[in-house]
């Protein structure tokens, strides 16, 4: 079965080659099928791959396809590699992926059958380079995946292109994604002067023979991170990821929270060794998802549009992601990632819902008492809030859990800061859900006479993704309850790093009370938030103070905009200005005018008169007679 | 015997330099091209004197016999014999004169110093038809049937650019 | 009778037909001074044929044949020229090369 794992990424190429192509002439029922079908083919396809791989002892293996770049002694072969970790990220990419598919059938019922077409095209384009990511047996194909990924995000963002901001957004998010892919494709350039490879297991085991904090591997491990961060939205490139919910809902479900965003924490659970072998580095990532995490969460506190809680919530989550990843817990950090690809998805596809039941409204002012109008929506939403909150039970409890152990066994502050993340999701998640789905109706009767429960395809893709939050948490039970399946399955991904990590070890009594101080404050902090907004009244008061900072998102976006974009602005407008004009185009001009007068000056020499000439080559003769012979 | 020939080489080759300037100097062209004839007769002498007597034979007859013909022809044709060239622009005849002098000063003055070996006054055959004809259709046969096809080609051309049209 | 006689005497003939070339207008004439300025590397050739001769070379006699192409070459070129002057007179009425300024535009 392994070596048929070409079929998973090529199956959604071909869904991508088919719609893409025939997006004149298919009808939608006929795209909805093909681009659906692909990606649920490679599904099944992974699922047998996955059950292969994770009888133990399964040790890694490459598909090698063809032979790709060969300069000198530098070999990149175009090569899969089939590890625990890239089957997991199989699962999760072409499982949340066919589900949206799925959903994305009824979603877009609307648009017309070419923009249709043209959506599932991108939407298999997408998934065909974020396997590629995955699948890659090289950092060379991680990145032509990466760079694939970031064109779909693009594209899909800028889905509507029509609207001007839309396009905006899509730019935004490019040109920030650009920042990032710097970094990476300097990385791989550092990687292939040292190493003389990219292939991982060599590059793997040749970092390791250098040794712990080697300054080669600290700047690789930098630079990977700084692509990172473009891609995974961390500080201080996160800003493009709440714009990019100008997308379809669905698309900010698959790319922009469920897989796209979480390619730079395969990239560096993938490189764990790099980053075990930095410990200097791994702190600057902790710091930095910690950062992230409470800033994004502290903005998601005051936002009114539902798509951008969720997407500040997602930039906070992926910050736990970073900050799990910083304190050496690889495995806890891909646990969260499969959890929050279940409930995020699930949050999105469920606000997907509510906005297709509003018309297209999408702030949660105008929602409310939705409860009684879409039961299935509600009841799912529920679940998910409940999940990313933590509340025992569901997934995001066991993931969230164990990154936050794993950080006190480091260092107990970053758990304190990770903690209070934690209480501010909870908070804004319930504020959110008791915002829309509680109290009576505040939007416009004509809104409120079309409210009605979304079609099957919407609430089935719902359905199995609440019971996916629920369940999925317990793969990886802590300790304290059992086995941790998940962790031993992953455990050969990170064996490498064994021999160089420190090792925490917390005792159950810790672990039994971390939990519970965390459960204990998520559940008073969720009372808390319902009791403030469950009869929420729209009293169209202006914020003031540190709230109007918040609903302003700390004016990141216009600090950013004074100190980045204006002065470029600037900078080009005095190089069109006065560079170019005054100084490139006053020197073309004049070597054109000199050219022009000398031209007409020497002209004259050409009289036409040939005894002129031989006059002329005689004295050329002469002095080339008294150069050669006299001198 | 050495110096019967160093006389002969002095007499032909003042006869030969002197009708050279003539040429250069007669404002006729007729006498321009009688004095060229003298000169080919001197330098045919000096090809005697160097036991080339098969090429100072050919000389005469292509050059003085049918190339300064066709010259005179020409000349008679065009009834160009009287002086035809006005005297304005004295600069550019001092001019050529001088850059042709400068140009004999400098080569003189290059090969001044050259060290090279006396001819010998002994005879030798190199210069007979017997020699020449051997090395001429031996070695040289490829070159003479390509200037064979140049004299066709010259003919074809002179008759093509003087057609009247 | 040094070699240097021969080339001084060839190299004066060749200044000659230089001077001739630079001072006259009369395209026939420059013609005749570039005849000249061949005769004047022939007589030279000659002479070298017979300085190699007297050292022994067998092959000496390609001197001499050179000028025979020469000459051959000549022969082409003053049907050719004539021809072109004989043309450029029944167009122009004239011989002299300064009007020919064609080339000017």
């Amino acid at each position: 079965m392994i070596n048929l794992v070409w079929l998973v990424p090529f199956l959604p190429l071909l869904g991508f080659l088919v719609n893409g192509l025939g997006r004149r002439s298919l009808s939608k029922s006929l795209v909805g099928i093909v681009g659906s079908g692909a990606v649920l083919a490679s599904f099944v396809i992974s699922l047998l791959i996955f059950w292969e791989v994770k009888t133990p002892g399964f040790s890694a293996q490459v598909v090698h396809l063809f032979n790709f770049i060969s300069v000198g002694s530098l070999q990149i072969p175009f090569a899969f590699q089939v590890d625990q970790l890239s089957a997991l990220f199989l699962l999760i990419i072409t499982g949340v992926g066919s589900l949206i598919h799925i959903y994305s059938t009824s979603y877009m019922h609307d648009e017309s059958n070419e923009s249709f077409a043209r959506y599932f095209a991108y939407l298999n384009l997408f998934v065909f380079s974020m396997l590629i990511l995955v699948l890659g047996a090289n950092y060379v194909m991680m990145f032509i995946g990466w760079e694939g990924v970031g064109l779909c995000s693009y594209l899909l963002i800028g889905f509507w292109f029509k609207n001007i901001d839309y396009t905006n957004a899509a730019k935004k998010a490019f040109v920030m994604n650009r920042i990032g892919d710097l970094g990476f494709l300097i990385a791989i350039f550092f990687i292939i002067t040292q190493f003389g490879t990219v292939t991982y297991p060599e590059v793997f085991s040749k970092a390791a023979a250098l040794g712990m904090n080697n300054g080669v591997i600290c700047i690789i491990a930098l630079l990977l991170f700084v692509g990172a961060t473009g891609k995974s939205a961390q500080i201080p490139l996160y800003t493009w990821l709440p714009d990019a919910m100008a997308g379809p809902t669905p698309v900010s479900a698959l790319i922009h929270a469920a897989t796209m965003v979480t390619a730079g924490i395969y990239m560096i659970a993938r490189s764990n060794i790099l980053y075990t072998l930095a410990p200097h580095v791994q702190t600057v990532i902790a710091i930095i998802g910690l950062a992230t995490a409470l800033f994004a969460a502290s903005i998601a506190l005051k936002q009114n549009d539902i798509k951008k809680v969720l997407a500040y919530s997602t930039v906070s989550q992926l910050g736990y992601m970073f900050l799990a990843l910083g304190v050496g817990a690889y495995g806890a950090a891909v646990f969260h990632v499969m959890t929050h690809a279940f409930f995020k998805a699930l949050l999105f596809l469920g606000s997907g819902s509510v906005i297709h039941a509003m018309g297209g409204e999408q702030d949660i002012r105008k929602m409310g008492g939705l409860k009684k109008f879409m039961p299935t929506t509600n009841w799912t939403f529920l679940v998910g809030c409940l999940a990313i909150a933590g509340i025992p039970g569901f997934s995001g409890f066991f993931s969230k859990d164990e990154i936050l152990a794993s950080a006190f066994a480091h260092n107990p502050v970053l758990y304190v800061l990770g903690l209070a993340g934690a209480l501010m999701t909870a908070f804004y998640m319930f504020r959110l859900y008791y915002i829309t789905f509680a109290g009576k109706f505040r939007g416009t009767h004509e809104q409120e006479h079309h409210l009605h429960e979304s079609p099957a395809a919407i609430t089935i893709p719902l359905v199995i993704l609440a019971i996916l939050s629920i369940v999925g948490g317990y793969v990886g039970l802590p300790e304290v309850f059992g086995k941790n399946l998940l962790a031993e399955y992953l455990a050969p991904v990170f064996a490498p790093s064994v021999p160089f990590a420190v090792a925490h070890h917390l005792s159950h009594g810790t672990e039994w009370l971390l939990m519970g101080i965390s459960s204990a404050l998520v559940i008073v902090f969720i009372l808390l938030a319902r009791q403030r907004f469950a009869n929420y009244e729209d009293n169209g008061k202006e914020s003031t103070g540190v709230a109007k900072v918040l609903e302003n998102k700390w004016y990141v976006d216009e600090i950013y905009d004074a100190i980045i974009v204006k002065p470029l602005y600037e900078l080009s407008r005095f190089f069109r200005d006065t560079i170019e004009k005054s100084g490139i185009d006053r020197l073309v001009n004049g070597i054109g005018r000199g050219v022009q007068w000398g031209g007409q000056k020497i002209r004259l020499v050409q009289s036409g008169q040939v005894g002129f000439y031989i006059f002329a080559m005689v004295i050329g003769m002469i002095v080339l007679f008294v150069i050669g012979f006299l001198l | 015997m050495g110096s019967i020939q160093q006389i002969i080489f002095m007499v032909l080759s003042v006869v030969a330099l002197a009708s050279a300037l003539g040429v250069v100097l007669s404002k006729n062209p007729v006498t321009s091209v009688l004095c060229l004839i003298i000169t080919f007769f001197a330098i045919a002498g000096h090809y005697i004197m160097m036991n080339a007597q098969f090429l100072a034979v050919v000389h005469i007859i292509v050059y003085a016999g049918a190339i300064m013909v066709l010259f005179l022809y020409v000349l008679m044709l065009m009834n160009l014999n009287a002086e035809l060239e006005p005297q304005k622009r004295n600069w550019l005849k001092y001019a050529g004169a001088i850059s042709g002098g400068a140009l004999l000063v400098v080569l003189v003055a290059a090969l001044r110093d050259a060290s090279m070996p006396a001819l010998s006054p002994e005879a030798n055959e190199i210069g007979l038809i017997h020699n020449l004809g051997l090395a001429l259709f031996k070695q040289y046969v490829v070159p003479f049937e390509v200037s064979s096809i140049l004299f066709l080609s010259a003919m074809i051309g002179a008759v093509v650019i003087g057609r009247k049209d | 009778m040094p070699v240097q006689y021969y080339i001084f005497l060839s190299i004066a003939l060749f200044c000659i037909g230089v001077m001739g070339v630079l001072m006259r207008r009369n395209a026939i004439i420059i013609f005749m001074c570039i005849e000249l300025m061949l005769n004047a590397v022939n007589l030279l050739m000659v002479a070298f044929s017979k300085m190699w001769a007297d050292a022994g070379r067998v092959d000496a006699s390609s001197a001499q044949l050179f000028v025979f192409f020469i000459m051959v070459v000549a022969a082409a070129e003053v049907a050719i020229g004539l021809a072109i002057i004989t043309m450029v007179y029944r167009n122009t009425r004239s011989v002299d090369i300064n009007i020919l300024n064609r080339l000017k535009n």
